[in-house]
């Protein structure tokens, strides 16, 4: 399969009046593994149609393997979409809704019939090929949409919250495969999702959507450890966010609460963010080189224990630490020494 | 095991049927429909099936079925039917399938147009056009008069069987317009995308996709389409066209007599084919239940038509449009003229023949509103009662009543009609007259022939009421019969008032069991009263204004019905008890 990249340059569209998507420019290498992730209504999925052809851009361009593809109809795009729905149809077998692409190309019939055999191979099926849609359960026939879309070798690959309609406990299984057959292929895909795990776990790079624009792009570990904003910072899990004042002294202050801020700061006004697992709890009563706190909330999870901590009057920090059984949970009111290393901080600036 | 375990053990599940929270008031309440429903269904049916199969003294046969198929007149007529079926099926698809297709996938700016195309032939049955059609299209209609004059040629529509599928498909193709409308509409939009990401556009995207899952809603109106011009005897009758079916049936039974064995094995083979034909759709249509299979959101995406597409589509929707009216048109200048023959127009207007109508026939109406009113009344009672007792009791045998109440959509009005003469002919009324040709049960049999749509109706309201607020009145002190009488019907109001007029309404312009039931025109309802009139050239004018009034009498009704049906969407959309989930 030829994989291509994908540009997207100063994508602009909307439904009437209403702008869905406002200047996303976004730039997809041959052969990665991308995501597009966001909450719904922030133009993920209309930005992966957009590439598949279906909606034409109000302003810009996009490019496949550096061809301008902006006036295609999606038929003349070689693109292969796999619906959240799967959208198989109904009233073919299995073995034909993967034949329609490559029938569609004019491909000859023994051809095909290999062809087919190979994409359906590819996701582990070849023996369910006289099957019809509805007498398949809800992962197989998610690997037979994938199949349909491999079988006419596409130079891209756009998968439309894959996983979503599969139940909880399949997830991860199906996850793993898409991303080991994507591996093997080398092929270019974008995944859309609403769900950091999912794309962490999957994408090579990311890119984080919020009301039409792209608010930053990287691979999963920059944008969970160097978040560009409050939005991002708490897309991608669980974040303190605290509003204050870099001191320049390496102090940040929060009303009456003094915290570390990162070495070499500039002054002034900015957010301060950290990881709930990034605050270390000590049950020494020892002040020194930390912050008097005291738990306000305490919920056992399970894997881990998630405090509530109150410092100084209102700033309140959600902590996180690992659950051992030798290791005693705090109750609500008892005091507690908290640990910061500056090094874990980020700041925004608005 | 003692003897006494052992017949507690198998005591046990006889008793806990009988435990079923049957009351006496539900089993009194089945056993009256199940009555009502023997009487004046199943038994006259059957008896139509005995006759066919029954020699008169020597048992079962199949004599008659022989004697059926040696007559090369029932031969011709069998095949006539299938004909005049089939082909009407045709040319109502050749109309309906383009609307539907215009309708569901393009913006289009004539789509009310298609929708009221849609209403209009229903509202006019299809013998009370068919005089009109004959103005207008006949060998010597308008159209002709016109063409002969301008180019010198000739159509012949409205000649024999022609005029027959001409008249029906029609009347007929709003069924088919409006299931694959439906069907069409239900398709998931990403069934479309998917096949356009793969490379499908235009028309094979329609041949490969769009149709094949729109199948299901075309064949079940197609199978509709089919029963009911393979059933009518109206329009035939009206049209002269004997060599049919269901007239054969007719005149054999009016005038061989009642003893003749060959109206009803014409009966029987009506019956036969309709069963056969609704049995066949459904199994074509098995394990083809699509709508269930997509789970992605939103129709099909309504795209916009190019220049040429739109002139195309109006090029289409107006002259189907011009033909749909054209019955319409013709009833009203007919009902208006003073002499109309061997001319485009009338030659003079008048009200006279209105008048006519309501001063030396005023019974048409007045019988028509009081044997619909009263057919639509005991449909009602009927479809709340089995709907009850389907959806709320735990009776043994609840089912097989709403099966038989249903089983009247299989069963021609013709044969119904022969089925209650065979059975009640010999019984008399005080005055001497036959019951089986009194007006009551004339009345009794429309509302048999319309239980089916009042039933379903019913079914449909009663599930809409949600089990819990029946529980709170129970819960507060109320009876079974109380809750239903002042929680229930209420609730069910709108959906049932729809059902009434829907019932009152198809009951207004039956004219199959009518023809074979009404012996008096004093007895007569205005289908009878215009099917009387248009037999004679002078009864046309007064035949036509009768027409007019039925028209508009099924046209309020359907505007009400779908008024109320609408009201009650919009009551339920706002309250919050079924809102909840």
């Amino acid at each position: 399969m030829s994989a291509a990249g994908v540009d997207v340059e100063n994508v602009a569209f909307g439904y009437g009046a209403t702008p869905v998507l406002e200047d996303v420019s976004l730039s997809i290498r041959k052969g990665e593994f991308f995501a597009f992730l966001g909450p719904s209504g922030s133009g993920k999925t209309t930005l992966l149609r957009l590439v598949a052809g279906f909606g034409l851009p109000d302003r810009g361009r996009i490019l496949i393997g550096g061809r301008d593809v902006t006036r295609d109809p999606p038929w003349k795009r070689n693109v292969g979409l796999v619906f959240q729905s799967y959208a198989l149809w109904p009233h073919m077998t299995v073995a034909q809704n993967v034949a329609f692409g490559l029938e569609r190309r004019r491909v000859p019939r023994a051809e095909r019939e290999r062809r087919v055999r190979a994409a359906l191979d590819l996701v582990g099926l070849v023996h369910l090929i006289d099957r019809r849609p509805a007498q398949l359960s809800g992962g197989q026939q998610q690997r037979v949409a994938i199949a349909r879309t491999l079988a006419i070798e596409p130079e891209v690959l756009l998968l439309d919250e894959p996983l979503s309609n599969l139940d909880a406990g399949l997830r991860a299984g199906v996850r793993q495969e898409m991303v080991e057959l994507q591996r093997r292929l080398g092929l270019t895909t974008i995944l859309v999702t609403h769900d950091q795990e999912e794309a962490n776990a999957a994408a090579d790079r990311m890119a984080v959507l919020d009301g039409g624009h792209v608010l930053q792009v990287g691979t999963p570990t920059e944008l969970y450890d160097r978040p560009a904003n409050r939005f991002v910072a708490g897309f991608l899990g669980t974040a303190n966010l605290i509003d204050g004042q870099v001191m320049g002294d390496g102090r940040f202050q929060a009303g009456a609460a003094t915290l570390p801020s990162p070495p070499g700061a500039a002054a002034g006004p900015a957010t301060l963010a950290l990881r709930p697992q990034a605050i270390r709890l000590r049950r020494d009563g020892g002040i020194d080189g930390g912050l008097a706190a005291r738990v306000l909330r305490a919920e056992f999870l399970g894997g881990h224990v998630r405090y509530t901590l109150q410092l100084a009057d209102e700033v309140t920090l959600i902590a996180e630490e690992p659950h051992l059984r030798t290791r005693e949970t705090l109750g609500v009111g008892a005091p507690v020494t908290i640990e910061l290393d500056p090094q874990q901080v980020s700041l925004l600036r608005a | 095991m003692s003897a006494t375990t052992l017949e507690t053990a198998t005591a046990r599940p006889w008793r806990a049927r009988l435990r079923t929270g049957a009351t006496a008031s539900q089993v009194i309440a089945a056993l009256l429909v199940a009555a009502f429903l023997l009487a004046f269904l199943v038994v006259p049916v059957g008896r139509v099936f005995a006759a066919a199969f029954m020699d008169g003294t020597s048992g079962p046969t199949l004599v008659h079925f022989g004697d059926f198929f040696r007559t090369s007149l029932f031969i011709e007529s069998f095949w006539n039917s299938l004909y005049v079926a089939a082909m009407s099926v045709v040319v109502a698809s050749l109309i309906a399938v383009p609307l539907a297709v215009i309708l569901t996938r393009y913006r289009f700016p004539g789509t009310a147009l298609i929708a009221t195309l849609g209403v209009l032939p229903l509202v006019m049955p299809p013998f009370v056009g068919a005089v009109a059609m004959q103005l207008i299209f006949g060998r010597n209609g308008s159209i002709n008069l016109l063409l002969m004059d301008w180019f010198d040629v000739r159509i012949e529509v409205m000649d024999g069987l022609t005029g027959v599928i001409f008249v029906q498909s029609l009347h007929y193709f709003p069924f088919i317009l409006m299931n694959l409308s439906a069907s069409l509409s239900n398709i998931d939009i990403s069934m479309e995308e998917a096949g356009q990401n793969l490379g499908a556009r235009g028309p094979t995207l329609l041949r490969t996709i769009v149709l094949p899952l729109a199948m299901p809603g075309y064949l079940a109106g197609a199978s509709l389409v089919f029963v009911k011009v393979f059933d009518d005897l109206a329009t035939p009758l009206l049209l002269n066209v004997t060599n049919m079916l269901a007239p054969q049936a007719y005149l054999r039974v009016t005038s061989v007599g009642l003893a003749d064995p060959m109206g009803y094995v014409i009966s029987v083979i009506l019956v036969a084919v309709s069963v056969a034909t609704m049995a066949g759709a459904a199994l074509l249509l098995r394990g083809r239940d699509y709508a269930t299979q997509q789970r992605g959101g939103g129709g099909l995406g309504k795209r916009a038509l190019s220049p040429a597409g739109r002139a195309l589509a109006w090029a289409f929707v107006v002259p189907v449009l011009l033909l749909v009216l054209a019955p319409h048109f013709g009833i009203l200048l007919l009902s208006l003229a003073t002499v109309w023959s061997y001319s485009p127009l009338p030659d003079g207007f008048t009200l006279a023949h209105y008048d006519t109508v309501l001063r030396e026939s005023p019974q048409f109406i007045t019988n028509t509103l009081l044997f619909c009113g009263i057919a639509g009344g005991i449909d009602v009672v009927l479809g709340v009662t089995i709907s009850w007792l389907v959806l709320r009791t735990k009776l043994p045998g609840r089912r097989l009543l709403d099966v038989t109440a249903m089983s009247a959509l299989a069963v021609p009005g013709l044969v119904l009609g022969i089925g209650i003469l065979r059975t009640y002919f010999d019984v008399h009324l005080p005055d001497g007259t036959s019951l089986a040709t009194s007006w009551i049960m004339l009345t009794i049999v429309l509302a048999v022939r319309r239980l089916p749509y009042a039933l379903r109706a019913a079914s449909a309201a009663l599930a809409q009421v949600h089990r819990s607020l029946e529980e709170a009145a129970e819960n507060l002190g109320a009876g079974r019969m109380l809750t239903l009488v002042r929680i229930v019907v209420p609730l069910m109001a709108g959906g049932l008032a729809a059902a009434f007029v829907t019932s009152f309404a198809t009951a207004a312009v039956e004219l199959s069991a009518t023809l074979v039931l009404v012996t008096r025109d004093v007895d007569a309802p205005l289908s009878y009263g215009i099917y009387v009139f248009m037999q004679s050239a002078a009864g046309r004018g007064p035949g036509a204004a009768l027409g007019v009034i039925a028209v508009v009498v099924v046209a309020v009704c359907t505007w009400l019905a779908n008024r109320l049906a609408e009201r009650e969407r919009m009551r339920r959309a706002r309250a919050p008890a079924e809102g909840g989930r």
